[in-house]
C-alpha cells in the first residue's frame, strides 16, 4: 500500500514538471501581451522576469485595434467558421441519414466511396481547387472559404455510424403517425444525436479556425482575410513589436481555450471518437 | 412511407453529393489531368498544351522537391516515435487516479486547441537569439551556453520546429491513447495481480498488446500529418536557412502560387498523394491484420 502511495506521489511530481513544459509558452504570451513597455519586454525576454511585467495594462490590445482592422478579421473568422459549421452539420447529417436509415440500391457502394474519400488530404486538391475557384471568379470572398469546406467525408461517416445504431422501431411509430422522412430526420434523428453533432462541430471548428494554407492562397487584402493569415502578415512586419504581436495572439487564443476548457468532456470524447475506426 | 422513398433519398443526398463532386472529386481528378499539361494560373496567350510526362521528369530531377521530401521523412523518423511514446506515457500518467488528474489532462491538451499560426509565433519568440530558451540554457549551464539563433541555424532550425510540433500535437494522441486505456477491462490487471505480475510485466503483456490497434492508428496518422507539414515552416523559417526546413508542401505551394505553374505543381501533388495513399493502404492492411488476430 505504501509502495502504491509513493508511486502516486512520483506520478504527481512528473505531471507537475510536464505541466510547466506544456503551459509556459501560453503564460509567456499573456505576460508579454500585458506589458506596455516594449524595451522592458526585450530586456527581460530571456529571464523569468518576463513573466512578471513591471506595469500591467491593456495598452497592447488597444494598439492592435489601432494598427489594423482587428475587429474585421475577427468577424471574418467567426463568420466563415460559424457558417461552415452550421451548413455543414445540416448537409453532412442529411447525407448520413439517407445512407443509414433509408434502403436503396448502391447505398453500400456510396458508403465505401465516402470512406475512400477520407484518404484524400486537402493538400492533394488545393492546387486544382485554386484553378477552379479562380475560373469561377471566387477569389477574395467569403464563399471561397466556406462552400468547398461544407461537405466532408469524415463527418458524414461519423454521423452515419451513429445513425446506423438507432433501433428501427424508432421511426416505425412516427411512420404510422404519418410523418415523412424529413420530419423523422428533423424531429427524431437530430435531437437524439446531440453528442455526435457536437463532436462533428468541434472537429469542424478546429479545422476551419486554424485553416491557413487555403486563405493564404485565396485572400489578397484585409477585407476577407481570417485571423490566422492576419496574424502571419502582422508577424512578418518589421520592426516587430512583440507586445502587440502577443496581444494579437492572446486575443485569438484565450477565448478558444476557455471554450474548450468549458467543453472539456465533450472534447475528450470527440478525440476518442476520431481515433476509433 | 417506405424506406426506399426515392424523392426523400435524392433530397437528402443531393447537397453533399454536389459539394463533394465539385470541390473534392473534380479537383482530385483534375490534378491527374493537369499534371500532363503546362496549365498556368493566369492563362498564357499561347494557351494550354498537353506535354506528356514532362512535368514528372522535371519532378524527378527537382532537387528542391527532393530536399522537401527528405525533410518530411526525417520529420517522420524523429517525431513519430518520440511523439507516440510521449503520448502513451502522458496517457498512462493521466490515467492514474491522482487528485487533479483532470486538470493535468486539460493542461496537456491545451496546446492542441491553440492554432498552429499562434503557436509558431509564440515559439519564434522563445527561440529568439536573446529569448527565453537560450536564457534557460545559459542559466542551467551556469553561463557555459552561448546563445544561438535557433531558427537561423541549419543544424538547429528543423529540430526546433520538430520540438514545437510535438508540444502542439502530443495532447491529441494522448487523448486517443487515454480512451483506449480506459477500454481495457480491469479484470485483466486483476488476473495479472493474482499471478504476481509486476508493473512492468503488466505494461508489456497487457497494456501494449491491448493498444496495438490504437498505436498503429496514432503512428500512421502522425506520419500523414508529417507529410502535410506546412504552416509552421511557412511562418517560422519560410523553408530556410539554406532549405534546411523546406518541405514538399512548401514546394507545391511555391510552384503553384509564386510561379503560377499549375501543371507542374499538379504533378507534384499527384506524387504527394501517392505517398499518402501508400501509407493509408499500409494502415488498412496492418489494422485488418491485427483484427484477425483478436
Amino acid at each position: 500500500m505504501k509502495y502504491k502511495q509513493n508511486r502516486k506521489i512520483l506520478a504527481f511530481l512528473v505531471m507537475i514538471i510536464l505541466s510547466i513544459f506544456f503551459i509556459f509558452p501560453l503564460f509567456y504570451m499573456i505576460s508579454v501581451s500585458l506589458n506596455p513597455d516594449e524595451t522592458e519586454i526585450l530586456r527581460n525576454m530571456a529571464s523569468v522576469r518576463a513573466f512578471f511585467p513591471g506595469d500591467i495594462s491593456l495598452q497592447n490590445f488597444f494598439d492592435v485595434f489601432d494598427r489594423m482592422p482587428f475587429a474585421r478579421f475577427l468577424f471574418n473568422s467567426t463568420f466563415i467558421v460559424g457558417t461552415t459549421i452550421i451548413i455543414g452539420l445540416l448537409v453532412n447529417s442529411m447525407a448520413a441519414f439517407a445512407l443509414a436509415r433509408l434502403r436503396w440500391k448502391g447505398r453500400a457502394l456510396i458508403v465505401s466511396g465516402v470512406v475512400a474519400l477520407m484518404i484524400i488530404p486537402f493538400e492533394a486538391i488545393a492546387v486544382p481547387l485554386l484553378l477552379i475557384t479562380n475560373k469561377l471568379g471566387w477569389l477574395d470572398s467569403y464563399h471561397v472559404q466556406i462552400i468547398p469546406f461544407i461537405a466532408n467525408p469524415l463527418y458524414i461517416y461519423l454521423l452515419f455510424q451513429f445513425f446506423k445504431n438507432f433501433p428501427s422501431e424508432l421511426e416505425e411509430a412516427a411512420i404510422i403517425d404519418g410523418a415523412n422522412w424529413f420530419g423523422i430526420y428533423w424531429r427524431i434523428a437530430l435531437p437524439l444525436s446531440k453528442p455526435i453533432l457536437s463532436s462533428v462541430a468541434i472537429l469542424h471548428f478546429l479545422m476551419q479556425w486554424g485553416s491557413f494554407l487555403w486563405p493564404l492562397m485565396v485572400t489578397r487584402g484585409p477585407e476577407y482575410r481570417p485571423l490566422t493569415v492576419a496574424m502571419e502578415v502582422f508577424f512578418g512586419q518589421y520592426p516587430r513589436n512583440w507586445g502587440d504581436i502577443m496581444a494579437f495572439a492572446a486575443m485569438i487564443t484565450i477565448p478558444v481555450l476557455l471554450l474548450f476548457l468549458y467543453l472539456q468532456d465533450t472534447y475528450v470524447n470527440t478525440v476518442a471518437r476520431s481515433g476509433i475506426k | 412511407m417506405l424506406r426506399n422513398d426515392k424523392k426523400s433519398i435524392i433530397t437528402f443526398m443531393l447537397p453533399a453529393s454536389i459539394l463533394l463532386l465539385v470541390f473534392m472529386i473534380l479537383p482530385f481528378l483534375m490534378a491527374f489531368g493537369l499534371s500532363f499539361t503546362n496549365q498556368r494560373l493566369i492563362e498564357s496567350p499561347r494557351g494550354t498544351q498537353f506535354i506528356g510526362m514532362t512535368n514528372y521528369f522535371r519532378a524527378i530531377g527537382d532537387n528542391l522537391f527532393k530536399t522537401g521530401l527528405k525533410n518530411n521523412t526525417i520529420f517522420v523518423l524523429v517525431v513519430v516515435p518520440l511523439q507516440t511514446s510521449l503520448a502513451l506515457a502522458l496517457a498512462i500518467l493521466v490515467n492514474i487516479k491522482v487528485k487533479g488528474n483532470k486538470i493535468f489532462r486539460a493542461i496537456f491538451f491545451i496546446p492542441t486547441v491553440t492554432t498552429m499560426v499562434v503557436v509558431s509565433v509564440i515559439w519564434s519568440f522563445l527561440y529568439h537569439p536573446d529569448g527565453l530558451i537560450n536564457g534557460f540554457l545559459t542559466t542551467i549551464t551556469f553561463g557555459a551556453w552561448d546563445g544561438i539563433d535557433f531558427l537561423n541555424n541549419t543544424t538547429t532550425a528543423f529540430p526546433s520546429i520538430m520540438l514545437m510540433s510535438m508540444w502542439q500535437g502530443v495532447g491529441f494522441q494522448m487523448l486517443i491513447f487515454l480512451a483506449a486505456l480506459q477500454e481495457i477491462p480491469d479484470s485483466f490487471y486483476e488476473a495479472a495481480d493474482i499471478d504476481g505480475a509486476n508493473t512492468w510485466q503488466k505494461f508489456l503483456y497487457i497494456t501494449l498488446p491491448q493498444l496495438k490497434h490504437t498505436t498503429t492508428f496514432v503512428i500512421i496518422s502522425t506520419t500523414i500529418l508529417a507529410f502535410r507539414l506546412f504552416t509552421q515552416v511557412y511562418v517560422m523559417t519560410g523553408g530556410g536557412p539554406q532549405n534546411s526546413t523546406y518541405t514538399a508542401m512548401l514546394h507545391i505551394y511555391n510552384m503553384a502560387f509564386k510561379r503560377l505553374n499549375i501543371g507542374y505543381s499538379s504533378a507534384l501533388t499527384v506524387i504527394f498523394f501517392l505517398i499518402i495513399l501508400v501509407i493509408s493502404i499500409f494502415q488498412r492492411f496492418v489494422l485488418n491484420d491485427t483484427e484477425e488476430e483478436v
